[in-house]
């Protein structure tokens, strides 16, 4: 499943993924701050979602990684 | 307050649009010229992920629990980082077993079960309906915020013929069966639904985006706004805490973010985007990134228009689901509401399109389908084409499943907000992840497994959601649910074996899960699997290692081609089956239909292209009654696969074979081509030799003729004929004595007498001993050496012959009385080289290469001279290589010719190598 380095970085994405929307680094977030007036919890998810957005597009979207062996399942 | 007219007409305005655009998608497809073969028109598709339930029911939610609206869109975004693996994958299976929906796609992996098909059918049915019900709510909803007084209580009871609601599920049923069930697609693809529904995604978008911008900065002074004042108002700042006061409930959190990555590959409309009308494999590599970030940009608004509208509203009984449409109009903005509107109903109706048309697929093929061909009327020894009766099925199918969604969304719709509804839904698609995912990746799984699992998660999600959720509008007593079933508190269902602290959702969703997961694994592991069990698992489960040559094809029997011929017109019209079969005769190689051989590979042809039109499940039935076939067993599966590799090997070793066989014959025509051009160098070096030996041979017998034949000779002249005779003799031995050096050279049997060498040295004596041919020719010779140079490993007495034939082609060539010869030498770290430069005529380019070949004098040359054997030039160079080092020249026509020498210094061990 996890042949070629795409792959692979991918599993690791998700790994990470997996980690950070979860107990316990999610309650990294438990403070009733404003952070340029918005909410702290809200705003740190919203930013893990973008920042997971930009690495898979980087995964994927690298020149490149088009070459990837075919037979990745 | 908008007329129902306006609102009914912009609401048909929009649909026309939308078919409008399917229209031309269609017929830009006929052309060939496809509008959706776009990674960015399949990521698009893909937000058909967001529904009513994102449009109207996310707000709802964050009005009343905060950040928990994400969870549904965090999990896409986990699926999608795996999504280049396992959506290709399914991608792949699909494309190449022609699998048409989710249905189709389990039952064609556990063996091509038609029970397994139907059991898949039926849960998504009962599944999905709920799902129909939140779209048909969110619209109706919607229409009535529209139409009745800014904050009117709901419209008092009407009868049956004036919902609105059942008329917007007539409707969806007419526009999705124009879309999808127009004519029958033997391709099973909808190039104008995916256009359309694209379009939807961008209208949806920005509808909400609009109203998001409008309530951020056109109600309030932007975001920091709204959390400033929701900080002044502590039942809404409560929202944005952490945990809202309470302690974080992760188990929920977790179980939610999970069921929606499994809901969006698995939901039927997923699958019928992402999988059945993908385009090219390479789309996916865009949209795993694009489809989460279109989810991010429909989610940023959602939180300040829920807290702004609660904010707006104060305590007036608004419901917060409808408050994209309710803050646009309560501040007269009438054209944003209507925009708001239209977004909201491209929500819905892309929903339920899609879904409509992918669960009447399933409907058709795998539940009416599989009864209908039991019945004799319509056997398959039957004739008559059945393609208007599945257009039929088909039709009815999709009216079905939206009055059905009515009927839930009377039932139990009114007392459940929209999320929870569609969370029923994805509770109960994500009973195929075990089934489904399993299957993609181990081998091991059986239809049994398959069939337990599915049945026992069902059950219990029946049991611990579906149910309650029908008691708790008070269709079903509720007696059950609180005080389980049969009066037995380890029964009730939301609280199953004692089981506390999850809220409904979690409980239901670990209960149906572990079942089904641990049924699956253990009725798997419990008897091995059949055969067409075990031949489908290693056509899935490897359908990345093998080419469309290479699979094996698990089929043996007898066939005819005229019978399967009838069976392809029934179910896919003549012209269409004539078509695939002069495609098919091609593809083999045979000149016409007539020829074609009923081979195993033609029935798996067939059987394939009639699972793209009747699932995968009937499609085997049909063909086996209309073939004789042997029954294969779970050896003869192994069989067929062991010849399979094995012929997959031959042919492997075959190539290699064919490929080194080439290697060698071009290795062998590259030595005969050496061999050849060395022949002729001998060839060439023979002419040569003899024809350097005869001038002087020549001249000595001439001369010697002449004195014998006249005795009376004076002396003088005498004299002057021996000279001449001693020199050409001389001559001649010289020229013997540099064959021979050159032979020995060349067979490598020349004697080396390596030494540390100074070059320096060796250019003075050398100097000194030509000093005498300079001066006798009016030639300077010029030497510029260093004080001291490096020693290098050579040969002094070779080194020496190099530097004098050096020097005296400087003499031949430097003119007289005003010749200069510049000898200069220089070292460097790694070597040490030294030049011979004169100022004679030079040596044109094109001739520069041919000095160091043997016998070669450069042509033209007027200063001939009979001492020149045209040897000592090669025989330098062999002397200068052997010991690793150069000889080089470089030269301008008119400005003299400059030999180059340079020696390594680290040459010790080459040149003690070749002793």
């Amino acid at each position: 499943m996890f042949e070629g380095l795409v792959a692979q970085r991918l599993a690791a994405l998700f790994v990470a993924a997996l980690l950070l929307l979860n107990f316990p680094l999610l309650a990294l977030w438990d403070h009733d701050l404003r952070v340029w007036g918005l909410p702290l919890f809200p705003l740190a998810l919203f930013g893990i979602w973008a920042a997971l957005i930009v690495a898979v597009a980087w995964v994927v979207e690298r020149p490149g990684s088009a070459r990837e062996p075919d037979t990745t399942d | 307050m908008i007329p129902v007219a306006l609102v009914v007409a912009v609401s048909f305005a929009y649909l026309l649009l939308l078919f409008a655009v399917a229209y031309w998608a269609d017929a830009r497809s006929r052309q060939g010229r496809s509008v959706i073969g776009n990674a960015w028109v399949y990521a698009l598709s893909m937000g058909v992920y967001c529904t009513a339930w994102t449009y109207f029911g996310s707000v709802g939610r964050a009005a009343g629990s905060g950040v928990w609206f994400l969870p549904i869109y965090l999990g896409p975004m986990l699926a999608m980082i795996l999504a280049w693996m396992v959506v290709r994958k399914m991608i792949r299976i699909s494309r190449t077993y022609r699998i048409t929906s989710i249905a189709d796609f389990i039952a064609s992996r556990y063996g091509k079960s038609q029970w397994l098909a139907g059991l898949v059918t039926l849960i998504t049915v009962v599944g999905i309906i709920p799902y129909i019900a939140l779209q048909l709510k969110g619209v109706a909803s919607a229409f009535a915020v529209l139409t009745q007084p800014l904050g009117g209580v709901a419209s008092p009871a009407v009868p049956w013929w004036q919902d609105t609601t059942l008329y917007v599920a007539l409707a969806l049923a007419g526009f999705t069966i124009i879309f999808g069930a127009r004519h029958l697609d033997s391709t099973e693809r909808h190039e104008g639904m995916v256009a359309a529904i694209a379009v939807e995604s961008l209208v949806k978008l920005v509808a909400f985006l609009a109203v998001g911008v409008f309530v951020t900065w056109g109600l309030f002074h932007g975001m920091q706004d709204i959390f400033a004042q929701a900080d002044a108002e502590p039942r809404i700042r409560r929202l944005l805490l952490f945990g809202q006061g309470q302690p974080f409930p992760y188990a929920q959190w977790m179980g939610m973010t999970l069921l929606a990555m499994f809901s969006v590959i698995l939901l039927p409309r997923q699958f019928q985007v992402m999988v059945v009308e993908n385009v090219q494999e390479q789309h996916l590599r865009r949209a795993v990134w694009v489809f989460p970030t279109y989810l991010l940009l429909i989610n940023v608004f959602v939180l300040p228009i829920a807290i702004g509208g609660l904010l707006y509203f104060g305590d007036r009984p608004f419901n917060p689901e409808t408050f994209v449409l309710s803050l646009p109009l309560a501040e007269g903005q009438t054209a944003l509401a209507l925009l708001a509107f239209v977004g909201g109903l491209s929500a819905a109706t892309g929903m339920v399109i899609v879904e409509a048309i992918a669960v009447s697929t399933m409907v058709c093929n795998d539940l009416v389908m599989p009864l209908l061909l039991r019945m004799r009327r319509f056997s398959a020894s039957r004739s008559g084409n059945l393609t208007g009766l599945l257009l039929t099925i088909r039709r009815l199918a999709i009216l079905g499943i939206l009055l059905l969604g009515y009927l839930y969304f009377h039932l139990a719709g009114e007392a459940y907000a929209l999320v929870s509804i569609g969370l029923i839904s994805f509770a109960a698609v994500a009973q195929f992840a075990p089934a489904m995912l399993g299957g993609m990746y181990w081998k091991g799984g059986t239809r049994r497994g398959a069939m337990g699992g599915l049945l026992l998660g069902f059950a219990l999600w029946a049991y611990t959601l579906m149910l309650p959720s029908l008691a708790k509008s008070g269709w079903l007593a509720d007696d059950f649910l609180q005080n389980g079933l049969w009066g037995l508190a380890w029964l009730k269902p939301e609280a199953l074996l004692g089981l506390h602290g999850l809220d409904n959702l979690t409980h239901s969703l670990f209960w149906s899960l572990l079942v089904n997961l641990a049924a699956y694994v253990g009725l798997s592991l419990w008897r091995p699997p059949s055969a067409a069990e075990a031949s489908q698992a290693l056509l899935f489960v490897d359908v990345f290692h093998r080419q469309a040559g290479a699979r094996p094809v698990f089929w043996r029997g007898k066939a005819q081609v005229s019978e399967l011929r009838g069976l392809m017109t029934r179910f896919l019209g003549a012209a269409r089956a004539e078509q695939l079969l002069r495609d098919y005769a091609r593809q083999t190689g045979v000149a016409d239909v007539a020829q074609i051989v009923p081979d195993a590979r033609l029935v798996q042809f067939v059987e394939t292209q009639l699972a793209g039109a009747i699932g995968s499940a009937s499609a085997r039935v049909m063909v086996a009654s209309a073939v004789d076939e042997e029954a294969l067993d779970l050896d003869g599966v192994m069989r067929i696969l062991d010849e399979a590799s094995q012929l997959r090997a031959y042919s492997h070793a075959l190539e290699e074979k064919s490929q080194s066989l080439e290697r060698a014959t071009a290795e062998l025509r590259e030595a005969n081509e050496k061999l050849k051009s060395l022949d002729r160098l001998k060839d060439d070096f023979m002419s040569s030799v003899t024809h350097e030996l005869r001038t002087p041979l020549t001249s000595i017998r001439a001369l010697s003729e002449l004195m014998h034949d006249d005795p009376d000779m004076d002396g003088a002249q005498r004299q002057q004929f021996l000279d001449i005779i001693v020199a050409e003799a001389e001559r001649l031995s010289r020229l013997v004595n540099q064959v021979l050096d050159m032979a020995k050279i060349e067979s490598g049997q020349a004697d080396w007498h390596a030494s540390n060498v100074d070059l320096r040295q060796v250019l003075e004596q050398s100097a000194g001993s030509m000093a005498e041919t300079f001066r006798e020719r009016g030639i300077r010779l010029v030497l510029s050496l260093p004080d001291a140079v490096p020693m290098v490993w050579a040969d002094a007495d070779r080194l020496t012959q190099v530097v004098l034939n050096l020097l005296s082609n400087a003499a031949k060539y430097a003119p007289r009385d005003t010749g200069i010869v510049n000898v200069h030498l220089w070292a460097d770290a790694r070597r040490v080289s030294f030049e011979v430069k004169d100022n004679g005529p030079g040596i044109p380019p094109d001739q520069q290469a041919m000095v160091f070949e043997k016998f070669r004098q450069v042509a033209g040359d007027q200063h001939y001279r009979p001492g020149g054997t045209g040897l000592g030039l090669p025989i330098s160079r062999q002397i200068v290589e052997h010991f690793g080092g150069r000889l080089w020249l470089t030269s301008t026509p008119g400005q003299g010719a400059c030999f180059g020498v340079e020696l390594p210094l680290d040459a010790r061990g080459r040149g003690e190598e070749t002793h």
